[in-house]
C-alpha cells in the first residue's frame, strides 16, 4: 500500500527560486532588465520625498531666478547646478520627474486595481451563471469595445466633472481620472475571467464542491478565482503600462491631473511649450522616464505571458 | 504463430536509447531497448503510461518530438539503418514502407480534403499508377476495411464519418502504399468496446492478407491477447520481458509482468481481490539503480538493487530482464 | 429500515442542442433535443454495488449527475432512503447531502490545484460543520492513513502526487463526510491497470469496513464484473437489462448485453466462440424508432422497428426486448418458419 510520495518539501523561498517561472525569468535577460528598470522607477517614485533634492510643490523653496537652468550647468544668476536642469518656474526637473512618476504610478495602479476588481467580479458572475446574465454583460462589453478606450475615458471624465461641484474638482481630479481609466479598461479582465471561469466550472473539482452543496459564492471565490488569476496577472501588468500611458495622454491633453500636482503627462505638456525655444530638457527627461517606465512594464508583461503559457511561444 | 524467416527480421531495434534534455538534466526515456519484428508478425508493445511505448514507435518512424532525440543504438529495416537517415529520405520511408495508425483518427486525416483525395494522393506519391487506377485501388481498400457503399462514400470528408468508420479510413490510408510494417499506436483506445473489436479484426485481417508486419502499441493486454503473435513488455523505458503472447499472458516470468497480469480484472476470474503491485512506476528522474522495478518487486534481492539485468534468453523465443533467471544463479540454486 | 437505499423512477433528461435562435430562424430549423436518459428506473439496495454499464452516449454519466444533484432531471423522481431528493430546497437537502458523495473519473481535474491536500479533504467536513479546530487536522490525517497515504501529506499540493495517489486523495475527500452512498463515475478509467487494481481493492476494503453502498458507472465490463452485485446495462439512454452480476455474464438476456460481452477482448485466450459485433451507436439526437438497438440486432423482427419494448421480468432482474414477450416469441417463431 505504501507509495513513495513526491520529492522532499523544500522551504518556500527555495521552491520559488526553483519554480519554472523563476527559471524562465533568470534565463530571459530582457525580463531581468525590464524588471530592474521598473523596480528602480517605482522605488524612486515611492521614496520621492526622501530622494528628491527639492520639493517642487513648496513655493517657499522655489526661486524664479533659477528658471531655465540647463542640465549640469551653473545658473547664470544663482550659480546653482541642477542635474537635469529646471523649468520656467525654477523647479528642479529631476525632482518634478520623481514626484510626477509618483502621481502617474499611483493613478496607474489604482486604475488597474479598479478595472481588475470590476472586470473579475463581472467575469466570474457571467462565466458561472451563464444564460441571460452572461449575454447581457458580454453585449455591454462588446459595445464598449467598439469605442477607443481613450475616448471613453475622456467621456467619463467629462461627465464626471459635470457632476462634481467646482470647489471639489481639483481635489477629486485624480479619483475621477482613476475611475475613468478603470472603467474604460474592465472589459479585457471580464472577458478573460469569463472564459477561464467557464473552463474551470466544468472541471470535476468544482463539481465535487457542488455535490456537497457548497455555496456558489464560496465556489467562485475559493475554488475558481485562484485558478483564473494567472492570465489576469498578465493583463494587469500590460494594463498598468497602458493605464500609465492613458493617464499621460489625458494629462497631456489637459484634462487629467491639475498642474499643481503634475504627473509625467502634465510635465510633458508643460515641457512641450519650451521645445522650440531651446529648453529641450524640460520636455526630454520626463518623456524618457515615461517611455522607460511604460516600455519596461510592458516587456515584463510580455515575458510573464510567455512564462505562464509556454504553449503560446 | 509468427512465421519464422531465416532471412532475418523485417525490423530490428538494437539498444535504442532516447533522451530528453531538460533543465534539470537529461532524462532517459528509453534505455537500451532491443527487439525484432519478423516478416508478417504482429508484435504487441505493452506498458503503462510513461513506460515509453509510444516513444518507441515515434523513434522508429523518425517522429520524435523535440527536444527528444535518439542518443544511442540503431534501428534497421531489412538490415538497413533508418535511424540516421536524412529527413527527406525518412519521409519517403514513412507511408511507403512504414504505415501509421494513431489513437485519434482526426490527427491522421486532413479535415479539408475528401477521403478520396487523401487516399489517391498517398497512393500516387508512393506508387507509379494513374489517377483512375489509384481511385480504383482506393475504393477497393475502403471496401476491404468495411466501409459500406465505399464507391460513394469515398468522396465524403472525414467529419462525415463516425469514430469507428474514421479509424477504418485511417487503416486504409496506412495501408494504401502497401507498406511492409504498420505501426499502430493505441488504435482503439478512443473507441467504444463494441467498435474496438471490429477495428482490431479489420487491422489484423488486412495486414495478414497483405503480409504487412504490425507493431501494435497499447496499454490494453486484452487487445494484445486478441491480436499479437508476440508481446514486449516495457517498464520505465526498459524492456522487461518479450515472448510469444500465450506464454507471456499465461505464464509470465518477470515479476512486473506477473503483477500486471494479476491486476487485470477479467470476465472469468472469481477472486475477491485483484493482485496488486505496490506503488507506481517511477518518474524518469527517479529511476533506482539496478533493476528499475526493484523498489516494487517482492522478489528483489541485493543484486537487483545494484546491477541492471539485461535480457536473459529463456528458451528459443523468450527473453526476460530479471536476475531471477540468471543461468549462473539457477545453477547455484540447483 | 427499508432494504432499498436509492430508487430512481422514470428518470428522463433532455438536453437542448438547438442552434442559436437567429440561426434557427434563418436556416428554418426546429429546436433539437437530445434525450440523454429516457425513462430509467432502478433500485439500489443497502450495501450493494450497483453498476451502470454502457458505451458512449448511453447516458450513464447523466444519470450519475442527476442523482448527486449536478443536473436537474427533465422528468422522474429520485428517492434516497425513502425521501424525495429535491435539490432546490436548501435546508432539507443539507442533511441528505451529507449522506452521499461522488468520486470522479479524472484525478487530475477533480482536485483543486491551488489547494493543499489537507484543505481538499477537509472541505466536506467544514462545509457540513462536522468538526472544528484541531479535530479536523486529526481526522484528515486518519483519512489519509485509511486510503494508504501518509498524514504528513496534508501540506502538499495535488501536483506532487501520481494519478493513483490523487485518486486516493479524492476517495479520502469522499469519505470525510462519512457518507453511506458513493457514486463512482468511471473511478479507474484514467488510471493504468496496476494502479486500477490498487484503487479497486481499496474501494472494496472501504466498502467492507464502512458498509458503503456504491453506484459504479463504467464502460469496462471486466471492472464491473469484478466490483458489482447487480448490473444495469444502458443503450442510448435506455436501461435494456438489469441482472445479478453473476447471472448477467452467464446468461445475458438482451441481445445488446450479449454483443457487449462478445466484444470484450478475451484475455484468457480460451478461444470461446463469439458472434462478431456489427454496427455503431447511432446519433442520439435522431435515435432509430422502436427499439433503439434494432439496426444492430441479429434477432430483429418487424415489431422491433415500430414499438419500444417494455421491461419484462427475468430470472434475476428485468430486460427490455420484444424477444422476451409472448408476442415477440410468436413472431420470432413465425419468421423462422
Amino acid at each position: 500500500m505504501q507509495e513513495t510520495t513526491g520529492k522532499p518539501r523544500l522551504n518556500a523561498v527555495a521552491r520559488a527560486w526553483d519554480s519554472d517561472v523563476a527559471w524562465s525569468f533568470r534565463h530571459s535577460p530582457l525580463a531581468v532588465i525590464a524588471a530592474f528598470v521598473s523596480i528602480l522607477i517605482i522605488l524612486a517614485a515611492v521614496f520621492a520625498p526622501w530622494i528628491a533634492p527639492h520639493d517642487p510643490f513648496n513655493p517657499a523653496t522655489l526661486n524664479l531666478m533659477d528658471g531655465f537652468t540647463a542640465p549640469m550647468e551653473p545658473n547664470q544668476f544663482t550659480g546653482n547646478v541642477y542635474w537635469l536642469g529646471t523649468d520656467n518656474q525654477g523647479r528642479d526637473v529631476f525632482s518634478t520627474i520623481l514626484y510626477g512618476a509618483r502621481i502617474s504610478l499611483f493613478v496607474g495602479f489604482m486604475a488597474v486595481l479598479f478595472a481588475m476588481v470590476l472586470g473579475i467580479t463581472l467575469g466570474l458572475i457571467a462565466g458561472y451563471r451563464g444564460g441571460w446574465v452572461d449575454s447581457l454583460l458580454m453585449r455591454v462589453a462588446d459595445v464598449q469595445l467598439t469605442f477607443p478606450s481613450i475616448l471613453l475615458a475622456l467621456l467619463i471624465f467629462g461627465v464626471a466633472r459635470g457632476f462634481i461641484p467646482p470647489a471639489y474638482r481639483e481635489a477629486m481630479a485624480i479619483w475621477v481620472l482613476i475611475v475613468a481609466i478603470g472603467l474604460s479598461d474592465w472589459v479585457q479582465y471580464a472577458r478573460v475571467v469569463r472564459g477561464a471561469t467557464m473552463v474551470e466550472k466544468s472541471k470535476e473539482y468544482v463539481q465535487a464542491a457542488r455535490v456537497i452543496g457548497a455555496h456558489p459564492a464560496k465556489i467562485l471565490l475559493r475554488h475558481i478565482l485562484p485558478n483564473v488569476m494567472g492570465p489576469v496577472l498578465v493583463i494587469a501588468t500590460i494594463g498598468l503600462a497602458l493605464a500609465i500611458i492613458a493617464e499621460a495622454t489625458l494629462s497631456f491633453l489637459g484634462v487629467g491631473v491639475p498642474s499643481t500636482q503634475p504627473s509625467l503627462g502634465t510635465l510633458i505638456r508643460i515641457g512641450q511649450g519650451f521645445l522650440f525655444s531651446g529648453e529641450w530638457w524640460i520636455l526630454l527627461f520626463p518623456s524618457i522616464t515615461l517611455l522607460a517606465l511604460a516600455l519596461s512594464v510592458n516587456l515584463l508583461g510580455d515575458w510573464l505571458r510567455d512564462a505562464l503559457n509556454p504553449r503560446l511561444r | 504463430m509468427a512465421p519464422v524467416h531465416k532471412s532475418g527480421p523485417l525490423l530490428s531495434v538494437r539498444d535504442l536509447v532516447v533522451e530528453f534534455p531538460t533543465r534539470r538534466g537529461t532524462l532517459r526515456a528509453l534505455d537500451k531497448v532491443s527487439f525484432d519484428i519478423a516478416e508478417g508478425e504482429v508484435l504487441g508493445m505493452v506498458g503503462e503510461s510513461g513506460a515509453g511505448k509510444s516513444l518507441t514507435g515515434a523513434a522508429i518512424i523518425g517522429l520524435l518530438e523535440p527536444p527528444g532525440r535518439i542518443a544511442g543504438g540503431e534501428i534497421l529495416l531489412r538490415g538497413e539503418r533508418i535511424d540516421n537517415l536524412p529527413r527527406e529520405k525518412m519521409r519517403r520511408i514513412r507511408g511507403r514502407r512504414i504505415g501509421m495508425v494513431f489513437q485519434d483518427p482526426l490527427t491522421s486525416l486532413n479535415p479539408l480534403y475528401t477521403v478520396a483525395e487523401q487516399l489517391i494522393e498517398t497512393i500516387r506519391t508512393h506508387m507509379d499508377v494513374s489517377e483512375k487506377e489509384a481511385r480504383k485501388r482506393a475504393v477497393a481498400l475502403l471496401d476491404r476495411v468495411g466501409i459500406p457503399a465505399a464507391a460513394r462514400r469515398i468522396d465524403d470528408y472525414p467529419h462525415h464519418f463516425s469514430g469507428g468508420m474514421r479509424q477504418r479510413v485511417v487503416i486504409a490510408l496506412a495501408l494504401a502504399a502497401e507498406p511492409e510494417l504498420v505501426i499502430a499506436d493505441e488504435p482503439t483506445t478512443a473507441l467504444d468496446v463494441s467498435v474496438q473489436a471490429q477495428i482490431i479484426d479489420v487491422l489484423k485481417e488486412i495486414c495478414a492478407e497483405r503480409g504487412a508486419s504490425v507493431m501494435l502499441i497499447t496499454h490494453d493486454m486484452g487487445v494484445i491477447a486478441e491480436t499479437a503473435d508476440r508481446v514486449a513488455v516495457l517498464y520505465a523505458g526498459r524492456l522487461a520481458e518479450i515472448g510469444p503472447v500465450r506464454d507471456v499472458i499465461q505464464a509470465a516470468e518477470h515479476p512486473y509482468t506477473v503483477g500486471l497480469m494479476g491486476s487485470i480484472p477479467t470476465l472469468t476470474q472469481t477472486a475477491e481481490r485483484l493482485t496488486q503491485i505496490p506503488g507506481s512506476m517511477p518518474r524518469l528522474d527517479a529511476i533506482q539503480q539496478g533493476c528499475a522495478f526493484n523498489p516494487r518487486c517482492t522478489r528483489a534481492f541485493d543484486r537487483c538493487r545494484v546491477e541492471r539485468p539485461d535480457l536473459i534468453a529463456r528458451g528459443e523465443e523468450r527473453q526476460v530482464a530479471c536476475w531471477l533467471y540468471d543461468p549462473a544463479k539457477e545453477a547455484q540454486d540447483v | 429500515m427499508s432494504d432499498v437505499l436509492l430508487s430512481v423512477e422514470g428518470l428522463t433528461r433532455r438536453f437542448d442542442v438547438s442552434k442559436p435562435w437567429l440561426n434557427r430562424v434563418i436556416e428554418r430549423e426546429d429546436r433539437q433535443f437530445l434525450t440523454a436518459t429516457a425513462d430509467v428506473s432502478f433500485e439500489i439496495r443497502r450495501g450493494e454495488t450497483f453498476a451502470l454499464v454502457g458505451e458512449s452516449g448511453s447516458g450513464k454519466s447523466t444519470i450519475a449527475k442527476m442523482i448527486v444533484g449536478l443536473l436537474e432531471p427533465s422528468a422522474g423522481e429520485i428517492r434516497f432512503d425513502g425521501q424525495k431528493m429535491d435539490f432546490a430546497s436548501g435546508a432539507a437537502m443539507r442533511a441528505l447531502r451529507r449522506r452521499f458523495q461522488m468520486i470522479f473519473q479524472d484525478p487530475f481535474a477533480s482536485l483543486n490545484p491551488r489547494w493543499r491536500v489537507g484543505d481538499i479533504i477537509a472541505e466536506p467536513i467544514r462545509t457540513f460543520g462536522l468538526l472544528r479546530g484541531a479535530a479536523i487536522g486529526k481526522e484528515v490525517g486518519r483519512l489519509l492513513d485509511l486510503v494508504g497515504l501518509s498524514a504528513r501529506d496534508t501540506e502538499k499540493f495535488p501536483h506532487e502526487f501520481s494519478g493513483g495517489q490523487r485518486q486516493r486523495i479524492a476517495i479520502a475527500r469522499a469519505l470525510s463526510s462519512k457518507p453511506e452512498f458513493i457514486v463512482c463515475d468511471e473511478p479507474t478509467s484514467a488510471l493504468d491497470v496496476s494502479v486500477q487494481a490498487q484503487i479497486l481493492n481499496l474501494m472494496r476494503d472501504l466498502q467492507d469496513e464502512f458498509g458503503l453502498t456504491y453506484l459504479l458507472i463504467s464502460h469496462d465490463l471486466s471492472v464491473v464484473r469484478h466490483m458489482s452485485t447487480r448490473i444495469g446495462v444502458l443503450y442510448l439512454g435506455r436501461l435494456v437489462e438489469i441482472a445479478d452480476a453473476k447471472r448477467l455474464f452467464v446468461e445475458p438476456q438482451h441481445p445488446y448485453t450479449r454483443m457487449l460481452l462478445d466484444a470484450v477482448p478475451d484475455l484468457a485466450l480460451s478461444g470461446r466462440r463469439r458472434t462478431p459485433v456489427t454496427g455503431e451507436i447511432p446519433n442520439p439526437i435522431t435515435p432509430p424508432p422502436g427499439c433503439t438497438f434494432h439496426p444492430r440486432c441479429p434477432h430483429v423482427m418487424d415489431v422491433c422497428r415500430k414499438r419500444t419494448p417494455a421491461s419484462v421480468g427475468t430470472a434475476s432482474g428485468q430486460a427490455a426486448c420484444h424477444l422476451l414477450t409472448a408476442d415477440g416469441q410468436n413472431e420470432a417463431r413465425e419468421t423462422t418458419l
